[in-house]
C-alpha cells in the first residue's frame, strides 16, 4: 500500500462486495514501511483477496510475529482483530487461538527471519498439526527490521549490501513443508498481484495449514546487484510454474480450459482450485514429484512460483482431536463442569 | 545392654529402600493406602531418582495419631530391599529400631549394629519357590515384604486384601499371585517373629471425610471444574502428571454424551515457548486454558509471559517446582521458582502467584487461578512443588459448589460493544484499573490490535514517555489490587509468642509441627503461611507485630524473604532465614534444630533491640 494519505471521501463508483463493503473497508492504517517495500504489495493483495471473498472483517484474526513483515497486519482490515505477538512465536499463538475458536479465519503474516530462524521449530509443528490458517512468509532474504543481516532463506552466494557473500545453504519453506507433510504450499512474488490473489483465496478455503512463501524484496537492505532476492533478480529468474483460478463454491466453471494440461482440486468447502496451466505431467497432489520439480528448478537457478501442492485429504487440528464443529469457546458450562455430585462420586477413587 | 524403642501406637516412621523399576511402588502405596483406610493420619513420601530402572529409590511412611505427618527423620523400621544401599540405610535406623531385609542372602558383618534388631525374611527364596516367571518372582517379593509388614505393624489384613482385590478385579491370575505373596510374607513373619513390633497401628476414625490424593491430580481436577477447554504442555518432571491427570479426566468427563466429540483439546507442544503461546492464543480468544511445567519450562516461557502481562491476556501457568538451576535434580523438591515466577520476563513485570500448601488447596487454587486471571487479565501462576504434586497426601474431601460460575472478568458482550461510541482496549474502568476487553469475532466495533509493543491507553502504538508510563502505572495498580482478591495468609497465633515463623507451600506441615514442638520446649512462636503474591495487608501486619520472624523456605537464596523485603515495609533485619534446599521434603526436626540454633547462637537482631 502506498504511504500516502487517502482521500477522506470515497469515490462514489467504489465497487461493493457481497457484504456491501468496498475495497477501502479492507484496508488498514497507513503503512510505515519503506516506500517500495515488497511487503506493502503483499498487503494490497491480501486486501483484494479478502474483499473479493467477502470475508466479514470482525471474523478475521490477523496474527503475526515481529519484523517489518509482521507489522503489516496493521495495514489491512482495521475491522479485524489483530495480534502482533513476539518474534517467531506466532504459530503457537495462532494454534491456541484456533484451538479455542475454529470459527474465525486466521491469517498469519511472518517474515523469513521470524519463520525460518527464531520460529522455525514452531512453523514445523504448526505444519504437522495442520492448523487451519493462511500462513504468509514475506521472504526478503534478510532481517529488515534489524537492518539487513542475512536470514536463513539467503541463497548461497547472494551478497549483502556490504558485499559479503552468504555461504550457508538456504532453508526453503516449500521444500521443508513438503517433507513435513504440509497440505498447501504456494510461492508468490510481491510484484505479481494477479498471481497472488487467487492463491490467497484458495488458501483461505483450504481445510488446513496453507503456506504462501512470497518473495518480497527489501528495497532498503536487499535490492542491490548481487542479491538473489532483489526485484530484478526475481523477475529475471522467476517462472510462473502453475496458473490457478480460484472458483468459489457453487459457481459454474465457464472459462475455457487451457491446452497446457489442466487439473482441478476441490476444496473442503466445495470451492475449486483450477490449475489452468501446469507443466507437462505436473500433479499438484504428488508430493514426491513436486519436490523433484522444485529441486530441479532450484538447481537451474529458477524461482518457481504458483500454487504448487495441495492435499485436501489430511485432517486438520480439530479433526485430529475430534472437537465439535463449533468453537470450544461456545460449549455451554453445563457440559464443561461435571458438578458437585460427580466430584463426590469420583473421589471414591481416592479412598 | 538391651536396645529398645519405646512402645507406641500410631506413632512411628518406616523407610523402604528399593531399587527403581522393580515394582516396589505399588507395594509401598498399598501399605500407605491400607493405613489410610484404617482411619489413621499417614503420609507417604517418594524419594526417587531421575531414572527409569536400576537406581536406588526410597519411600517413607509416617504414621501419627495427632496428625503430624511431615517427613520424619527417625526411622523405627527400615525395609532394606536394596543391597547397594544397605550401608547407608542401616545407619539411618534409630537406636533400638528394626531392619526388615531379604535373608535369602546373609548380611555382611560390617553392616551389623548391635543397637538394631534384624528381621530376616527369605523373600527371594520364597518367591522363587512359589512363582515360576522371573518377572513375577521380582514383583512378588514386594508384595511379600508388604505381607510381613502387615503382620509386624498390625495392618488390617482384610483391608489389604480388599485393596488387592480392587486393583486386580479384572485380572484373576494377578489377584491370585498377589494374594499368595502377601500371605507368604505374613505367615513367615508371624511364625518367626514376635508380632506386632513395639510400635504398631491401631484403627482410628480420623479419615472419614478425607481423601488420599496428590497435588497434580488435584490441580487437574480443578482445571476440569474451572471449565478449561484448551491445555498445552511439554513433558517435564514433576509436572507431567498434571496433564496426564487432566487428560484422563477429560476422557471421562468431557466426551460429549450426545455427539461423542471432545469438548476439550490438549496440545503437546514442541517446547514450553509454544505451550505458553498456545495458552495465550486460546485465552485471547476467550477460552480457559492452562499449561503445566517446572522451572526449566518457566525459564523458556519468560518472553511470552511478558507479552501476556503487557498485552493483558489472562494466562494460567502451573509450576510444579523441582530442584535447582539448569537440569538440577528433576525428581527432588524445592521452592526455588518463587522469584522467577513473581517477576517472570524482562522489563517491568509482576505476576499473581497462588502458593498451595497441600493438594486440597491445589484444587481450590486451580479454580481460583482462572477467576483471577480472567478478572485481572494477567498471568497467574499456581506454584506447587514436587512434594505436594507427586506424593499422596491425606486431605479433606474436595468440595464443589454447584452455584459456581466462572468469573470471566470484564469481557464486553455484543450488546455492550454495540452501545459504545468507540471501544478503546486499555482504558481502566471507573477506577478499577481493569480495562474491559473484547473477544475476537463478537462485534465489528470490538476489534482492536493486540500488541506487545509500546501502546497507549487507547491501544495505539506509542513511543511517547507519558503515554507509555500511564499504561504501565495502571498495570502496577492492577497488580496491587489483586492483593485483596487472592487467598490470604494463614495465621496461627499462640499465647506468649515471642517471634513469628513464616513459611510457604509444602513446608506447611513440617513448620506447624516444628512450632508445636518448640512450644513444648517453652519457645513460643506465631505461625504464618503465605498463600499468594501480591501479599495481602495481613502479611505486612504479621511482620510488624513481631519483634522478628524466621522465614522457612526451600531454596538457597531466601527467595520468599527477598520478596517480603521488596514488597512490604518490613525491615530487612527483622527477617531471619531457615533454608533447606537439598531436595527432600522438609522435616519438623530440621526446622526445630535450625531455629533453636539461631536463637541460641545469634543474639536477637541487634538493630531491632536498638530500635526499641
Ligand atoms: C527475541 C527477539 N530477538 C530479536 C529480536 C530482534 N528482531 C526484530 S525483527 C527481527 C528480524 C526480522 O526479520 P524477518 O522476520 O525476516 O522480517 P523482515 O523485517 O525482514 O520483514 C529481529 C531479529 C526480537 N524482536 N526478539
Ligand atoms: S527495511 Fe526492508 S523489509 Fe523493512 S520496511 Fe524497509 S524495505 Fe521493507
Ligand atoms: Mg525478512
Amino acid at each position: 500500500m502506498p504511504s500516502i494519505a487517502k482521500p477522506a471521501v470515497l469515490h462514489p463508483s467504489a465497487q461493493r462486495n457481497e457484504l456491501g463493503l468496498t475495497l477501502r473497508d479492507y484496508e488498514g492504517s497507513m503503512s510505515t514501511l519503506c516506500a517500495g517495500c515488497g511487503h506493502d504489495s503483499v498487503t494490497a493483495a491480501i486486501v483484494r483477496a479478502l474483499w473479493e471473498l467477502s470475508v466479514e472483517p470482525h471474523k478475521l484474526a490477523k496474527m503475526s510475529g515481529i519484523g517489518c513483515s509482521s507489522k503489516t497486519p496493521a495495514y489491512f482490515v482495521t475491522g479485524a482483530h489483530g495480534f502482533n505477538s513476539a518474534h517467531g512465536r506466532m504459530p503457537p499463538i495462532a494454534t491456541g487461538a484456533n484451538a479455542a475458536n475454529r470459527e474465525l479465519l486466521y491469517i498469519g503474516v511472518s517474515g523469513d527471519g521470524d519463520s525460518l530462524s527464531i520460529g522455525l521449530g514452531h512453523l514445523c509443528h504448526a505444519i504437522r498439526r495442520n492448523v487451519r490458517m493462511v500462513y504468509i512468509i514475506e521472504n526478503n532474504g534478510v532481517y529488515g527490521l534489524t537492518k539487513g543481516q542475512f536470514s536463513a532463506s539467503a541463497d548461497v552466494g547472494t551478497k549483502s549490501k556490504k558485499g559479503e557473500a552468504n555461504r550457508m545453504a538456504p532453508i526453503d519453506p516449500i521444500q521443508l513443508g513438503l517433507s513435513l507433510g504440509a497440505t498447501f504450499l504456494a510461492r508468490g512474488f510481491s510484484g505479481d498481484k494477479e498471481q497472488l490473489v487467487p492463491i490467497l483465496k484458495a488458501a483461505v478455503a483450504h481445510r488446513g495449514f496453507a503456506i504462501i512463501d512470497v518473495v518480497s524484496p527489501c528495497v532498503t537492505f536487499n535490492d542491490h546487484t548481487g542479491s538473489t532476492k532483489s526485484y530484478l533478480y526475481t523477475r529475471q529468474h522467476r517462472i510462473r510454474a502453475t496458473e490457478t483460478d480460484y472458483v468459489p463454491p457453487a459457481t459454474e466453471i465457464l472459462t475455457e480450459i487451457s491446452p497446457r494440461g489442466e487439473t482441478a482440486v476441490t476444496l473442503h468447502d466445495g470451492s475449486v482450485v483450477r490449475f489452468s496451466a501446469v507443466p507437462a505431467d505436473y500433479n499438484p497432489s504428488d508430493r514426491l514429484a513436486v519436490a523433484k520439480f522444485l529441486q530441479e528448478n532450484a538447481a537451474d537457478g529458477r524461482i518457481v512460483t504458483g500454487l504448487l501442492y495441495v492435499d485436501e485429504a489430511t485432517p486438520n487440528i480439530h479433526e485430529m482431536n475430534n472437537t465439535p464443529a463449533k468453537a470450544l469457546t461456545s460449549v455451554p458450562w453445563s457440559k464443561l463442569c461435571p458438578g458437585a455430585e460427580m466430584l463426590n462420586a469420583l473421589q471414591e477413587e481416592f479412598r | 545392654m538391651e536396645y529398645r524403642v519405646s512402645p507406641r501406637i500410631n506413632d512411628f516412621a518406616v523407610k523402604l529402600a528399593n531399587v527403581n523399576g522393580t515394582g516396589s511402588a505399588s507395594a509401598n502405596g498399598l501399605i500407605m493406602q491400607a493405613i489410610f483406610r484404617m482411619g489413621i493420619p499417614v503420609s507417604g513420601k517418594n524419594l526417587f531418582p531421575s531414572n527409569i530402572q536400576g537406581l536406588p529409590t526410597w519411600y517413607e511412611i509416617r504414621v501419627n495419631g495427632d496428625g503430624h505427618v511431615s517427613r520424619a527423620l527417625d526411622y523405627d523400621l527400615m525395609v532394606a530391599m536394596n543391597a547397594q544401599t544397605y550401608d547407608r540405610d542401616l545407619k539411618e535406623v534409630r537406636s533400638g529400631g528394626y531392619v526388615l531385609y531379604d535373608s535369602s542372602w546373609p548380611l555382611d558383618d560390617h553392616l551389623l549394629r548391635e543397637d538394631i534388631h534384624l528381621i530376616g525374611v527369605p523373600l527371594a527364596r520364597m518367591c522363587i519357590e512359589s512363582f515360576a516367571e522371573p518377572r513375577e518372582r521380582t514383583l512378588m517379593k514386594n508384595i511379600a515384604y508388604a505381607g510381613a509388614m502387615v503382620a509386624l505393624l498390625e495392618i488390617d489384613m482384610a483391608i489389604v486384601e480388599a485393596l488387592i482385590k480392587e486393583s486386580f478385579s479384572r485380572k484373576p491370575a494377578l489377584l491370585a499371585s498377589n494374594t499368595r505373596a502377601l500371605r507368604l510374607g505374613y505367615d513367615y513373619a508371624k511364625e518367626h517373629f514376635a508380632c506386632p513390633l513395639p510400635f504398631r497401628l491401631s484403627p482410628m476414625n480420623a479419615n472419614a471425610d478425607k481423601i488420599l490424593i496428590d497435588g497434580n491430580t488435584a490441580i487437574a481436577l480443578g482445571c476440569l471444574y474451572a471449565g478449561v477447554t484448551v491445555a498445552a504442555w511439554y513433558p517435564i518432571t514433576p509436572a507431567t502428571s498434571v496433564m496426564d491427570g487432566f487428560k484422563n479426566l477429560c476422557e471421562k468427563y468431557r466426551k460429549d454424551p450426545e455427539t461423542g466429540e471432545n469438548n476439550y483439546i490438549i496440545l503437546q507442544a514442541e517446547d514450553e515457548l509454544a505451550a505458553i503461546g498456545m495458552v495465550i492464543g486460546a485465552m485471547w480468544n476467550g477460552a480457559r486454558a492452562f499449561t503445566s511445567t517446572a522451572g526449566p519450562g518457566i525459564s523458556l516461557m519468560n518472553e511470552l509471559l511478558g507479552l501476556a502481562y503487557y498485552a493483558e491476556i489472562p494466562v494460567v501457568v502451573v509450576d510444579v517446582q523441582r530442584v535447582g538451576p539448569s537440569t538440577g535434580m528433576p525428581t527432588r523438591t524445592q521452592q526455588s521458582d518463587l522469584l522467577e515466577c513473581a517477576y517472570a520476563s524482562h522489563g517491568d513485570t509482576k505476576h499473581i502467584l497462588l502458593l498451595p500448601g497441600n493438594p486440597a488447596e491445589c484444587f481450590d487454587f486451580a479454580v481460583k487461578s482462572f477467576d483471577l486471571a480472567d478478572r485481572f487479565q494477567t498471568p497467574v501462576f499456581i506454584v506447587s512443588d514436587l512434594d505436594i504434586g507427586m506424593n499422596d497426601w491425606v486431605v479433606p474431601k474436595l468440595d464443589w459448589d454447584d452455584s459456581y460460575r466462572p468469573d470471566r472478568g470484564r469481557v464486553l458482550t455484543h450488546d455492550e460493544i454495540e452501545a459504545l461510541p468507540q471501544f478503546h482496549r486499555f482504558l481502566g474502568e471507573n477506577g478499577t484499573q481493569i480495562a474491559p476487553r473484547t473477544l475476537p469475532g463478537v462485534h465489528p466495533k470490538g476489534a482492536y490490535f493486540t500488541r506487545g509493543s509500546g501502546h497507549n491507553k487507547f491501544g495505539l502504538y506509542t513511543e511517547i514517555p507519558d503515554e507509555y508510563q500511564e499504561v504501565m502505572d495502571r498495570l502496577l495498580l492492577k497488580h496491587r489490587a489483586a492483593a485483596s482478591a487472592v487467598p490470604p495468609a494463614l495465621i496461627e497465633e499462640r499465647r506468649n509468642a515471642e517471634f513469628g515463623v513464616i513459611t510457604v507451600g509444602g513446608c506447611d506441615a513440617a513448620v506447624r509441627e516444628a512450632v508445636e514442638n518448640l512450644a513444648a520446649n517453652g519457645i513460643f512462636a506465631d505461625f504464618m503461611r503465605i498463600r499468594a503474591f501480591p501479599f495481602g495487608r495481613e502479611v505486612e501486619q504479621f511482620i510488624a507485630d513481631h519483634e522478628f520472624c524466621f522465614v522457612v523456605e526451600q531454596n538457597r537464596d531466601s527467595q520468599l524473604k527477598s520478596m517480603l523485603i521488596l514488597e512490604t515495609a518490613a525491615p530487612k533485619e527483622k527477617l531471619q532465614s531457615v533454608l533447606v534446599y537439598g531436595g527432600f521434603p522438609l522435616s519438623a526436626r530440621t526446622v526445630v534444630d535450625e531455629i533453636t540454633r539461631q536463637l541460641t547462637r545469634v543474639p536477637q537482631p541487634v538493630s531491632i533491640r536498638k530500635g526499641k
